[in-house]
């Protein structure tokens, strides 16, 4: 019988693949993490995302020892942090997706810069056209940029991974956007501090870790 | 020009103005402005078209945009159909010896946010209900609201924001105005995705504006002029 602490991560969609990643990097079998998505398209609408989590806990809470939410405090107005609290569950620590990934030094140092900073990830680099330009219905109404972007200067690509095609991706987005590229490679970040400290939870003798932050 | 193509100017008042709602409701700036053209040509007062063709128009919207029907960039073509019947009537209620302003409402994004779309269409709501908007833009300190208030002597302020992480800062603002001894005359309205009466409540707020037909509406009875 597996007597191991059962985990339970429901995460954005936008982190699935970083996530899996992660459990990867540090020698989880596949098996010792129920990894559970929500669609990455409430990144525009977050008003569902406490409901959509509260909805999964109320089902599976008490089948796992542990549950991590893969979300930020994400725009819910405490509506999600009260969810957890009700649940018994954490989420990665910050506002957002963008702060857990650069961490919070580095975050602060940006936007002090430049407030106008509109943040891309490797996921919306990659999904741009989706969730940017479809999701603020620019591709129906292009004239709408400038009541969007108006206010922002640069679009700010934090990525996890080194990769020179999502870099001039990020770069064709800035463009479509009539903004400045500023390139900062972030990592993982306190992603993967909180997935390494659930590894830990879940399979304290898997202690071959090679996560790159 | 296809069989079914609506005439507007072949239409009574009545049919005129449903289609007006309709056509704001579509994003349809072009058709608005004629419709607004064609029932000041007919001899409409400028404050009658205005609340009850583009106003309620946009409470419709309003309510569509929080029942999930409608999303914000459709909440912007209808606020751009909008502005297309206003660019007509401003300069008509500016003139008018009707004009008399429901009053004067001071409205800015807080500091450290830029975010201004929820703001703009709140702005935009007000002038239809007849106030004079004072707009400070985005990224306001306390000092701006001070400045603001100073100047203008409003019967409102208004604070927006969009991100968890700027929101509390409309408490920093209400306790400023508290200690000055301003909030306990002047009502503070806040409003901003994020936002919801438990945290109006807790920062001390006067009201919460949870969508921009909402907020005028609101901002109407705190002046008592809610009709």
């Amino acid at each position: 019988m597996d007597d191991r602490p059962k985990c339970l991560i429901i995460a954005c969609g936008a982190l699935a693949k970083e996530i899996v990643t992660l459990q990867r990097q540090l020698g989880l079998p596949d098996d010792a993490v129920t990894l559970q998505c929500l669609p990455a398209d409430f990144h525009n609408t977050p008003n569902k995302i406490a409901p959509a989590v509260e909805s999964i806990l109320k089902n599976k809470r008490r089948d796992f020892d542990i549950v991590l939410v893969g979300y930020g405090e994400c725009g819910t107005g405490g509506a999600l942090d009260a969810v957890l609290k009700k649940y018994n569950a954490t989420r990665l620590p910050h506002a957002h997706c963008y702060e857990f990934f650069s961490g919070s030094a580095l975050f602060e140092e940006i936007i002090e810069e430049e407030i106008g900073s509109f943040f891309l990830t490797d996921y919306l680099v990659k999904n741009f056209d989706r969730l940017v330009v479809t999701g603020l219905g620019l591709d129906r109404y292009p004239h709408l940029r400038d009541a969007y972007f108006s206010n922002y200067k640069n679009v700010v690509y934090l990525a996890q991974i080194e990769d020179p095609v999502l870099k001039q991706k990020a770069a064709d987005a800035a463009d479509r956007l009539g903004l400045k590229l500023v390139y900062k490679y972030a990592g993982y970040g306190d992603l993967a501090v909180a997935i390494e400290s659930t590894a830990k939870g879940v399979a304290p003798n898997y202690g071959q870790f090679h996560v790159r932050r | 020009m296809s069989d079914d193509e609506i005439i507007l100017n072949d239409l009574n008042d009545g049919d005129l103005v449903e289609q007006m709602k309709d056509d704001l409701y579509d994003g349809m700036a072009k058709e608005v402005h004629e419709g607004t053209q064609i029932l000041l040509d007919r001899g409409w007062d400028a404050n009658q078209i205005l609340s009850d063709a583009l106003v309620e128009g946009m409470r419709i919207v309003g309510i569509d945009f929080r029942d999930g029907i409608l999303f914000v960039p459709e909440v912007l073509q209808c606020a751009d159909a909008m502005k297309g019947g206003m660019g007509l009537l401003r300069p008509i209620l500016a003139e008018s010896e009707n004009s008399a302003s429901t009053g004067t409402y001071v409205i800015g994004t807080v500091k450290g946010d830029i975010h201004d779309i929820g703001k703009n269409l709140v702005g935009m709501m007000l002038e239809g209900a007849g106030f004079e908007v004072i707009d400070l833009g985005i990224n306001n300190p306390v000092e701006n609201y001070l400045e603001a208030i100073d100047k203008h002597r409003p019967n409102i302020l208004g604070m927006s924001a969009l991100l968890t992480t700027t929101m509390p800062y409309m408490g920093v603002v209400i306790e400023e105005l508290d200690k000055r001894g301003i909030l306990k005359e002047l009502p503070v309205m806040v409003g901003g995705a994020p936002l919801n009466q438990e945290f109006a409540d807790a920062i001390n707020a006067t009201s919460y504006g949870r969508d921009a037909a909402m907020s005028a509406e609101l901002a109407k009875a705190l002046v008592g002029k809610n009709s």
